[in-house]
């Protein structure tokens, strides 16, 4: 190739770098307090977005965890979230809310 | 010097299919059309009865034989395929995946009208649809200029990283028989070495890489930018390979040439024959050149430009002679619906406002569907090119 800046051949992953993130124009916000952790939205997040981890106290804005909110909970990577609002639909407790992005 | 092979009558079709045998691709695919089939059901019997290495896989329509074509070659190997008219069109969505990737995948396309009204006969409506996608165009007017065009193809692809297709056209190459030298595995390997693409430019699981990435707004022009380049840049390429050629396959050349008493000019991109100030000079491609070249035989004044590489367009080349005259008949059998035929608005694009200044070029439509194009039709154009008339003209009977 004549631009040798731009190869076709790349390494596995290099994709990442096109944060896609930015075509959002809604964003979910997760309260993680009244999430159950029951990881749905992990499950049907079409862009693989949404990891289950553990939450800090500071996550939780500092108050004391209750036994249902010591459960892994979801966190979402908004350099490639997309805002389609499949997470906030699917929701069982309604802890998902789109906010807008733009 | 190695003895001469001989020559052998054979049926277009059969001729490709045992050159293609003797290149040693490692993966075919194809699935059958008329008028390839020929090709390919030779290839497929090969293997079947063990005279051919390759693995033959079947498809079940040509746009997954162009895949799989297309995932060979990605994963390393030398590739072949053959379509047709509807295949093509089918195949279409690939033939584009396959230029972007930069694969050096060769394929034949035996030209053929495309439908509605369903038509079997020779055109070249099939390539005209996909002729801009990237790949360079070679077009044959005999049998033994397609045996030679695809050993010059697969140099060309692996050298430059850029798809070829050799375009026959259907029924009049394939179906017909010449006398054609096949040349033998020992002799083609002189010219075209066993393709071993460099370490880390195909797919292999021990060093892994990825081919077709996502291109944002912020690459993909680049990547665009860089094929048109490369193409326009391998004109010179074409040239130079066919010179090599020339040097190795010296019987198998003169066998193509299309006989004439007049002077020949060729450069590798077209030929010219006739005399340096003609008064008309007639433009082709693939097997119309025959027919041409047969009814200006004994005119004076009349030379004929055979085009054998249409992509990348052969602008400089074709402008050196169309220059020496003032009237240009373009013969061509395909239209633009609502435009001109293609060859004759390339020809057109790639002259300056001063070259075209002088010039009376003019378009005739003949054989789409399979017409017969007869010397008397080629008669009434050499005798119309000088009238300044309509440019574009349907001439469908004697």
């Amino acid at each position: 190739m004549k631009n040798e800046k731009v190869s076709l051949i790349t390494k596995p992953n290099t994709t990442l770098a096109n944060k896609t993130g930015a075509w959002r124009t809604a964003k979910p916000m997760t309260d993680l307090l009244t999430c159950i952790g029951c990881s749905l939205c992990a499950k049907i997040c079409p862009e693989g977005c949404i990891v289950m981890g553990e939450i800090s106290e500071s996550a939780a804005n500092g108050k004391k965890l209750k036994p249902k909110n010591k459960k892994l909970k979801p966190k979402t990577d908004y350099n490639y979230c997309k805002g389609c609002g499949l997470c906030t639909h699917e929701c069982l407790v309604k802890a998902i809310k789109m906010i807008k992005d733009y | 010097m190695s003895k001469p092979e001989s020559k052998q009558i054979l049926e277009g079709s059969r001729a490709i299919a045992l050159t293609i045998k003797n290149i040693a691709p490692a993966v075919v695919s194809a699935y059958p059309i008329t008028p390839q089939t020929h090709i390919v059901e030779d290839l497929a019997k090969m293997k079947a009865d063990g005279q051919a290495g390759f693995e033959y896989i079947r498809a079940e329509s040509e746009f997954a034989a162009a895949s799989i074509v297309l995932g060979a070659s990605a994963a390393g190997s030398r590739v072949y395929s053959a379509t047709s008219s509807q295949g093509l069109l089918l195949m279409a969505e690939v033939v584009y995946n396959i230029s972007g990737l930069r694969l050096p995948i060769v394929m034949t396309t035996a030209n053929r009208a495309i439908s509605s009204p369903i038509n079997i006969w020779n055109d070249h409506s099939d390539v005209m649809s996909i002729r801009d996608a990237g790949w360079i165009q070679l077009f044959a007017a005999n049998h033994q200029e397609a045996v030679n065009a695809h050993i010059l193809a697969y140099k060309l692809a692996e050298k430059l990283k850029l798809p070829v297709m050799i375009n026959v056209d259907g029924y009049i190459l394939t179906h017909s028989y010449e006398s054609v030298i096949i040349p033998e595995p020992k002799k083609i390997k002189k010219f075209l070495p066993a393709y071993r693409p460099e370490n880390g430019t195909y797919l292999n699981p021990d060093n892994p890489v990825t081919l077709g990435a996502f291109f944002t707004p912020a690459h993909y022009m680049e990547t665009r930018e860089a094929l048109h380049e490369d193409l326009l840049a391998s004109l010179e390429i074409i040239k130079k390979e066919y010179r090599e050629f020339q040097k190795i396959f010296k019987d198998e050349t003169r066998l193509a040439a299309m006989p004439f008493k007049g002077n020949v000019y060729s450069d590798g991109l077209v030929v010219y024959y006739g005399p340096n100030k003609p008064k008309t000079i007639l433009v082709a491609l693939g097997s119309l050149n025959g027919t041409i070249l047969e009814t200006i035989k004994d005119l004076k004044n009349i030379g004929l430009l055979k085009i054998k590489v249409y992509r990348p367009f052969p602008a400089e080349s074709i402008n050196k002679f169309i220059t020496r005259t003032k009237n240009i008949a373009v013969i061509e059998k395909a239209i633009n619906f609502g435009q001109a035929g293609p060859l004759y608005c390339d020809i057109k694009a790639g002259l300056s406002a001063a070259e075209a200044k002088n010039l009376n070029i003019k378009d005739y439509i003949v054989g789409l569907g399979g017409r017969d194009v007869t010397k008397k039709m080629i008669s009434k154009i050499i005798k119309d090119a000088g009238r300044r008339d309509a440019s574009v003209k349907f001439v469908g009977n004697d």
